[in-house]
């Protein structure tokens, strides 16, 4: 049995967050458009047309590439890279080569509760393509039309160096890079919608001093399937070199369907982009002031950022790693802190029924109706055993909808505590005599039978009752059966 | 009123006769339509002839009260288009078969500027198939023919425009110059052209051939035309990354008339090589030793790498028009081939049958030199022997203000001469190349006749010294008063009354 030597690099692209495209003033939000809608001569590609770089998306990839620790270019220029394919207007794509943006720097990830280090080629920009249609809205029989839309989106393309060894480290260093970016706020790096692509080359050898043959692996459109395509590709490679066949170095691409990498011959074999410069666009200089603009504007990252939650609030890895996925949720955490010195707590309510909200809402919490402060008051009235888990749970929802405070909502539903003694007691009696046989096993030594009867309690007052007076006089009372 | 009456207008003459209401511009359209109407069966110096936009637009204008002071510039001056920069709504074909059906669904900045002006277009004029040639030849639609002879060539590739406005069917014209276009067929036809700075003139809505290259030109029937049409569509356009943070040229821009003579005129010998027709270098000489008896300081300069611009050209052009074609593949616009059988079918025959020979030629011979492993030994190179081309003009223009070449090493010739020998054909420019190489200023004027064939000469100027170079060639073409092309020539008429 030999000892294989993996190694795995990837190229990840991310749509920038500009208003508009590269080099035309077109609206880049192109999803569930009309094919077609969103385009102009530039991004055309019409004859006589000429592009024309946006600031707005230079900042961008120049902040990625200063958060990804890179060497920046003081001259970055601009390729031609020259292929025919009918998503490409011009026939080219603008792109860069030898002079990107940013090159030799790196990012930091957690994996498997080590923290490991990968290394960035390179940080370039470039133009999206169209997208080919090849069914529905009124396309003839037998023929494929093409959607514009997308073509001219500023991507951010990060190259990483083949630092990786195993497909969980490619995961696990991909989502730390998507948290990146969107904690950067320069992309929502959203895989399953096309905003963050990746695709992966990777080499298999027998000899840790020689590379194997690479594979670049293509079309993998969630962490898990780059983890799956990972996964089979290895072994497959494996298989290959084990019965002594050679891997060609070739381009596959991920079969979500079939979990499995298809060659996709043809179209790749030894092409030749003919880069040179876009003689359209001048040199981009940039300037130091830019540069030291971009770096005190960026944020604390997410991962510095997660291990300062870990140490400064005491929360656990997983915590952590949910506050920090979203810049602007880590930001409202923090800003709850300032108000309740109680992040273990706070912490808790968040990962479970913010992001349950959120999630049923489809929206991030800036743009839900909750603030720091609202969400406070609530949690400190469950601190205070004002109101229990329970409606306070039913009062965040409504917080959700209607954007109230707590107490108008509590006010207006008639929600308060119950905590009159013999109110409770009332409903403790009513509850034991409805329920000999929970009381008979409480006193024959089954601690659930009490929670049960605590539950019932509870559920008649519609969780209005205050917990700990019932938890007293439920005992009481229990112990007054024996 | 006839067509007699405005042969030696300039614009301002128009815009005194306008502002007297000596004719109005419907009338002026009218004599122009007609007179195509009349040439261009002969001449085919336009593709497409635009009576109702023209007539409309004369209109519009009429409709309009301006002022003294905000006359616009151009007011009812009729301009023919080269066919390729973009009109809303009209054909943009490049003289290419690729693009016949092809209409441009936007102005390009020239064209709006010109509009706003008061500028009205007569139509889309004649040129090598994507400005490729030197001859009109190359057009995809036959050939236009020189109003001085129409068994020759009108030079190339802006022939149309300069054909129509030597025979008068427009007073003046816009083409567009990489390496020689508008100069060479200007000279050809006995007119002005000039090729401003690289970056003088937007390029947005000028169809790229070369885009490091490419310059939108003027064609007009003297130089203060050319100076005043530069003015107009001259200046920053934040739609061209590559046009230049200058506001449009002015005329004060210009030297005062007295002190012209402080003008250094610089000759460089490499452009008085043996390939020279004797013709044209006397013609040169005489007028430098006329210069010379003005009073004007004549300095010899060097520009020893002159001899591989042309080489460098034919390199640099090539690979930026390789890419700058593969737009037209027959997927969004343009012509498509019949039935292709999938898509490398329709790539292929599209642009097989859809380009012409010369533009096929030149785009394998761009593919070729970007191709990896040749890039370093030829596009790199090129750009190499251009920086050096362009050093070789700051060192002259250290010495001189101006320098002065022959336009071109021949005479016009006839059709077929040089089209079965590319090479040949290239030579035609080799007196333009090189300033086009370099990005400088340069213009193109009538300095006298052989027989009846106009003789070009060149005069270059330092980057956006436009002023320098208009100053001068005015005073030029007032001490030589060598007429414009003669619009009742026997060759026109003979074969307008056959």
């Amino acid at each position: 049995m030999n000892d294989w030597y993996i190694t795995i690099g990837l190229e990840v692209h991310c749509q920038l967050l500009t208003q508009a495209k590269l080099f035309c003033h077109c609206r880049t939000d192109y999803i569930g458009k009309p094919p077609n809608s969103l385009v102009c001569p530039v991004c055309m590609g019409l004859p006589g047309s000429l592009p024309v770089m946006n600031h707005n998306a230079m900042q961008l990839a120049i902040r990625t590439a200063t958060s990804l620790h890179c060497q920046l270019l003081p001259r970055v220029v601009f390729h031609r890279k020259n292929y025919f394919y009918p998503d490409l207007p011009k026939g080219y794509q603008i792109s860069q080569y030898d002079l990107p943006i940013g090159v030799n720097g790196y990012f930091e990830f957690l994996t498997q509760g080590e923290k490991k280090q990968v290394h960035i080629k390179r940080v370039h920009l470039e133009e999206d393509a169209g997208k080919l249609i090849h069914e529905g809205i009124n396309l003839p029989n037998n023929s494929s039309g093409v959607d514009f839309n997308r073509c001219g989106i500023p991507l951010v393309e990060i190259v990483t160096e083949p630092d990786l060894h195993y497909p969980e480290e490619a995961r696990d260093s991909l989502i730390a890079l998507r948290d990146l970016v969107r904690f950067i706020e320069v992309s929502d790096g959203n895989m399953e919608e096309g905003s963050l692509r990746c695709d992966a080359n990777i080499s298999i050898s027998s000899h840790p001093d020689h590379m194997g043959a690479k594979v670049e692996v293509k079309n993998m459109n969630s962490f898990r399937s780059v983890f799956r395509a990972l996964e089979y590709e290895i072994e497959r490679q494996k298989k290959c070199l084990e019965q002594e066949i050679c891997v060609l170095q070739e381009t596959r691409h991920w079969d979500e369907v079939h979990e499995i990498t298809v060659s996709s011959r043809g179209k790749e074999d030894a092409e030749d982009y003919r880069y040179f410069p876009d003689p359209d666009l001048l040199p981009y200089i940039i300037q130091e002031e830019v540069i030291q603009q971009i770096k005190s504007s960026l944020p604390e990252l997410p991962l510095e950022r997660k291990e300062r939650f870990m140490i400064d609030y005491e929360l656990t890895e997983p915590e952590a790693s949910v506050l920090v996925q979203e810049k602007s949720l880590a930001d409202f955490f923090e800003s709850c802190i300032q108000e309740l010195n109680k992040p273990k707590f706070i912490a808790k309510w968040t990962i479970t029924e913010i992001l349950k909200n959120l999630n049923a809402l489809n929206i991030n919490i800036k743009q839900s109706k909750i603030t720091p402060s609202s969400f406070m008051e609530l949690l400190k009235m469950i601190d205070k055993k004002e109101i229990s888990g329970t409606i306070a749970k039913t009062i965040l929802e409504e917080m959700f909808q209607t954007g109230g405070r707590a107490k108008e909502i509590m006010a207006k539903k008639g929600i308060s505590q119950i905590n009159s003694e013999k109110e409770i007691e009332k409903i403790v009696h009513q509850v034991i005599e409805q329920n000999p046989q929970s009381v008979a096993d409480f006193l024959g030594g089954k601690e659930k039978a009490f929670h049960f009867l605590f539950g019932q309690v509870m559920k008649t007052t519609r969780g209005q009752a205050n917990p700990d007076l019932v938890k007293n006089i439920l005992n009481k009372e229990l112990s007054a059966e024996e | 009123m006839n067509i007699d009456t405005v042969k030696a207008f300039t614009i301002e003459d128009y815009q005194n006769a306008y502002k007297k209401r000596e004719f109005s511009p419907t009338e002026i359209i009218h004599l122009f339509l007609d007179r195509i109407r009349l040439l261009d069966p002969s001449l085919r110096a336009f593709l497409m002839v635009d009576e109702a936009g023209a007539l409309q637009h004369a209109r519009e204008l009429e409709e309009k009260k301006f002022s003294e002071s905000d006359f616009p510039p151009l007011y009812g001056i009729p301009i023919a288009i080269k066919d390729n920069i973009c009109i809303h709504g009209l054909p943009t074909t490049c003289g290419s078969r690729i693009l016949g059906n092809y209409r441009s669904p936007f102005d390009a900045t020239v064209i709006e500027k010109i509009k706003k002006a008061g500028g009205i277009f007569l139509g889309k004029t004649n040129m090598d198939e994507f400005a490729m040639g030197s001859s009109t030849e190359n057009s995809g639609f036959g050939p236009t023919r020189n109003p001085l002879d129409l068994n020759r060539v009108p030079g190339g590739s802006s022939g149309g425009s300069a054909a129509s406005v030597a025979a008068l069917e427009a007073p003046l014209a816009l083409g567009s110059d990489t390496g020689g276009s508008v100069r060479q067929p200007a000279a050809f036809c006995g007119i002005v052209g000039f090729r401003p700075t690289y970056g003088r003139v937007s390029r947005y809505g000028l169809i790229s051939f070369a885009s490091s290259l490419d310059q939108i030109g003027t064609l007009t029937r003297n130089v203060s035309d050319s100076l005043a049409l530069f003015t107009v569509i001259s200046g920053q356009d934040n739609r061209d990354s590559t046009c230049a943070p200058y506001p449009p040229f002015s005329s004060s821009d210009c030297i005062p008339e007295n002190e012209i003579k402080k003008i250094k005129v610089g000759v460089a010998q490499e452009y008085f090589t043996t390939g020279v027709d004797p013709v044209i270098t006397q013609r040169i000489q005489e007028i430098l030793e006329i210069l010379t008896n003005q009073g004007f300081e004549i300095e010899d300069v060097s520009l020893p790498h002159t001899d591989y611009a042309l080489e460098a050209y034919y390199i640099v052009a090539p690979a930026e028009a390789s890419s700058n074609l593969a737009r037209y593949e027959g997927i969004a616009y343009g012509y498509r081939c019949n039935q292709p059988l999938n898509l490398q079918d329709l790539y292929t025959r599209t642009r097989t049958t859809g380009f012409g020979k010369e533009v096929i030629r030149r785009i394998i011979l761009g593919t070729y030199c970007l191709s990896s492993g040749y890039y370093d030994e030829f596009y790199l190179k090129g750009m190499k022997v251009r920086t050096l081309v362009k050093k070789d003009f700051e060192e002259s223009f250290k010495k001189c203000d101006i320098l002065l070449t022959p336009l071109t090493p021949c005479l016009p010739f006839k059709f077929g001469e040089k089209s079965h020998d590319p090479y040949q054909m290239y030579l035609a420019d080799v007196f333009t190349i090189p300033s086009a190489m370099a990005g400088i200023p340069a213009l193109s004027i009538n300095c006298g006749y052989h027989q009846y064939l106009p003789i070009g000469l060149q005069i270059l100027g330092a980057p956006f010294q436009e002023g320098k170079l208009f100053s001068f060639a005015t005073y030029l073409e007032k001490i030589l008063a060598v007429p414009p092309p003669d619009i009742h020539s026997i060759a026109l008429e003979k074969e307008v009354l056959r």
